[in-house]
């Protein structure tokens, strides 16, 4: 069964080394949900999540092509590990032409930040988890997302 | 220090001694030191592909990483088909190229292409070196990356730029740094332990050993195993040679043009042991119904080649050799059982076999084992792809390892005659013969120059068909003879839906190849007949220097056995056309 899966990984900061790790998965047939790269702790260290949606079979091949990568120092999926906090940031442009109190009321509720208010329009932005940020989108849905901008998934390790 | 010094010392520290190259714009001042230098022997190919698998069959006879150094832009681009068959049979190349200076990267430059990122996805690791300081790191990572866990080629892209500057204070690195690439070596005990149980209370077991032996040099190793347990064992292509080809226990190659014993043995086993082999379709047929019964345990070095193709219960990912001398210390005696003699007998009652008459054109299978008869001890052959590539696997009698160079997983036409320079220039105390088809051959026939300038004795065996024979084969079976640009006698006014030779087939078949040798002054001999092979072979092997020996073939022949695409291994054509179950 194809499941959401993130995977989190730490490389050397070398040229290329987000060519080969797309190109990798690109050339075995598979797609990138999302992918973030940043700096760690340590400067010459990136911190890379990358998010497929894939059978458990083929993201244990993947994780395994990954870690043959010189660049690559560890894989990791942290998908259904409990010992990780898993974020989202979006940024999101919502209509407020009908009901705008309710859509208040729920910015409100689900604690996301606004960042701008115009006549027809309000943009918000809400840190979550991807769960936290599905039931958000789900619920402004039906006043009309006019745009959606979303950081993808990442990780830190809790223990 | 310039940069082009920090190079060819480089290459000396690691035990360098033979460049295939080419020379080009950007690359000049690299050549500039070769010709002051006294030590490494570069050899000038006219193709750069060629010059890749030279340096591959130098890697695949010796073990030692082979070197290939080239230009930017189109020398670079004939590089790939090289490096991509360096990489799917895990040989150790090293590949430089030159590169437009570093000011003009990414302006498409005259002769610019993106080497690092076109060598990706078919390289071990690749490398642009734009600054001088790293040169030095990258050598070293480059040749201890190439040879080192699972072997496979490495890309150096270097700016002409960073060839002529200079630095001070310049050390080669004694060590490599990379968090990255670790290797594992040892197998892990636990894994070993109940592989050792399996093996002992398996009644059925058997080896499946590839190119992972012949790279660790675990040859002795599994010959001690599989006679101390009595196991047969099979080895695919890339394997050939890790054992004697008569070995009481060998059952032969596996795979679509496996032997029937190694096919049956494979599907009927209850305990299979991969071992630095990677169940590639070629292998295992319809992977569905491959091996239904059989528990799957997998030594391999690359732990994504476990678990890849096949459900594998018992992983061990491990050096071959060093997992199999920890395995062999933990296994028993085991006396020949039923399976064992069942299998042997399999062997015995399907011999290969092929029809020859006295006085006519040669079987290409009478030329391959007359080569076989013939040739020393030690010979090393190389061959090219196709009918004549599966008839050296089955009917030449491999007797030690490295000694059978052919590109297996890529299946690169043209292989045969610049892997066979680079073994003869590796091992110029051995026989070296490459064994082509007509197709192949013309691929990289230019290189007979290369073989005549330089004295590369290369025996070149040409099996001509005056087909490309095993697409011919395909039409014949699965494509109701539909021979569509197969036949290389073809001319423009030939009729368009030709099923085969016939009376009005054109007299004459370009090249000559007698005549194609002799102009690049090499020695050219023709055998017509079968009559003729013997004495063919034995004056090229008596004469010093390159042959180039013609052997007309059968024109219609097919290889067999013969597993059709998408079949189990087991579904076998013997060549009557007949379905074995």
């Amino acid at each position: 069964m194809k499941e959401k899966h993130t995977i989190r990984m730490k490389v050397v900061n070398t040229v290329g080394v987000m060519a080969r790790i797309t190109g990798l998965i690109s050339q075995r047939g598979y797609n990138i949900d999302n992918i973030i790269a940043s700096p760690s702790e340590d400067p010459n260290i990136y911190t890379v999540h990358l998010v497929l949606t894939e059978t458990e079979e083929k993201i244990e091949q993947i994780s395994k092509q990954l870690n043959k990568l010189v660049d690559v120092i560890k894989v990791t999926d942290i998908s259904h590990n409990k010992n990780y906090i898993v974020r989202e940031f979006i940024m999101v442009k919502i209509s407020s032409n009908k009901n705008r109190s309710d859509l208040l009321q729920l910015i409100e509720l689900f604690e996301a930040k606004m960042l701008d208010l115009a006549a027809h329009y309000l943009v918000v932005s809400m840190t979550g988890s991807p769960r936290k940020i599905r039931r958000f989108l789900e619920a402004v849905h039906p006043f009309g997302i006019m745009e959606l901008d979303r950081s993808g998934e990442f990780a830190v390790k809790d223990v | 220090m310039k940069g082009s010094d920090i190079i060819l010392e480089a290459l000396k520290k690691e035990g360098v001694s033979t460049i295939f190259g080419y020379p080009g714009g950007v690359v000049i001042p690299l050549f500039d030191a070769l010709y002051h230098d006294r030590e490494l022997r570069v050899i000038l190919n006219r193709h750069e592909q060629a010059a890749v698998h030279a340096a591959d069959g130098f890697a695949r006879s010796t073990g030692k990483v082979g070197v290939a150094l080239v230009t930017s832009g189109p020398g670079a681009t004939n590089t790939i088909t090289g490096i991509a068959t360096a990489k799917l049979d895990s040989v150790p190349i090293v590949v430089i190229s030159g590169q437009v200076k570093n000011d003009f990267i990414g302006t498409d430059g005259f002769q610019e292409v993106d080497m690092s990122g076109l060598t990706r996805p078919v390289c071990k690791h690749s490398y642009l070196v734009s600054d001088i300081r790293d040169l030095g790191r990258v050598f070293k990572e480059a040749f201890y990356i190439a040879q080192s866990g699972r072997p496979g080629p490495v890309s150096i892209d270097i700016p002409t730029d960073v060839i002529t500057a200079s630095m001070r204070n310049y050390q080669y690195p004694d060590k490599v740094e990379l968090p990255g690439y670790k290797p594992t070596i040892a197998g892990n005990p636990r894994q070993i332990k109940k592989l050792a149980h399996e093996i002992q209370n398996a009644e059925k077991p058997l080896f499946y050993t590839g190119g992972g032996i012949v790279a660790s040099g675990a040859e002795k190793e599994l010959l001690e195993i599989v006679e101390l347990t009595n196991i047969p064992f099979v080895s695919t292509l890339m394997g050939l040679g890790s054992a004697p080809a008569d070995h009481p226990l060998f059952l032969g190659m596996p795979g679509m043009h496996g032997r029937y014993a190694a096919n049956h043995a494979m599907m009927q086993c209850d305990l299979l042991i991969a071992v630095g082999a990677r169940f590639d379709d070629r292998v295992t047929g319809d992977i569905s119904r491959f091996a239904p019964n059989a528990l799957i345990a997998h030594i391999d070095i690359d732990p994504a080649e476990i678990g890849k193709n096949v459900h594998t219960e018992i992983p061990v990912v491990g050096d071959a050799k060093h997992v199999l001398s920890s395995l062999k210390l933990l296994l028993k005696h085991r006396e020949s059982n039923g399976w064992c003699k069942a299998v042997l007998k399999w062997k015995e009652e399907t011999p290969l076999a092929y029809r020859q008459k006295e006085n006519e054109v040669s079987a290409p299978q009478y030329v391959i084992e007359s080569i076989s008869r013939l040739a020393d001890e030690d010979a090393v052959i190389a061959t090219d792809v196709g009918q004549h590539q599966m008839f050296a696997a089955l009917y030449y009698k491999h007797r030690k390892p490295r000694s059978f160079l052919s590109s297996g997983g890529l299946g690169t036409m043209g292989f045969g005659l610049p892997a066979a320079m680079g073994a003869a220039v590796a091992n110029p105390e051995k026989q070296i013969i490459a064994i082509c088809g007509d197709g192949g051959f013309q691929m990289n026939i230019q290189e007979l120059t290369t073989c005549a300038l330089n004295n590369i004795p290369v025996k070149a065996a040409v099996l001509n068909n005056e087909y490309l024979g095993m697409v011919r084969q395909w039409q014949d079976i699965f494509w109701n003879k539909h021979y569509s640009k197969v036949c290389l006698r073809q001319r423009s006014d030939c009729p368009p839906n030709c099923k085969g030779p016939n009376s009005q087939c054109p007299e004459k078949y370009f090249p000559d190849f007698v005549k194609v040798a002799e102009a690049n002054g090499v020695k050219g001999l023709r055998a017509e007949t079968k009559e003729q092979v013997e004495s063919v072979l034995k004056e090229s092997f008596a004469h010093p220097g390159p042959v180039v020996m013609e052997f007309l073939v059968r024109k219609e022949e097919n290889v067999y056995p013969m597993v059709p695409a998408g079949k189990a291994i087991d579904e076998i054509l013997m060549g009557d056309e007949r379905v074995l179950i």
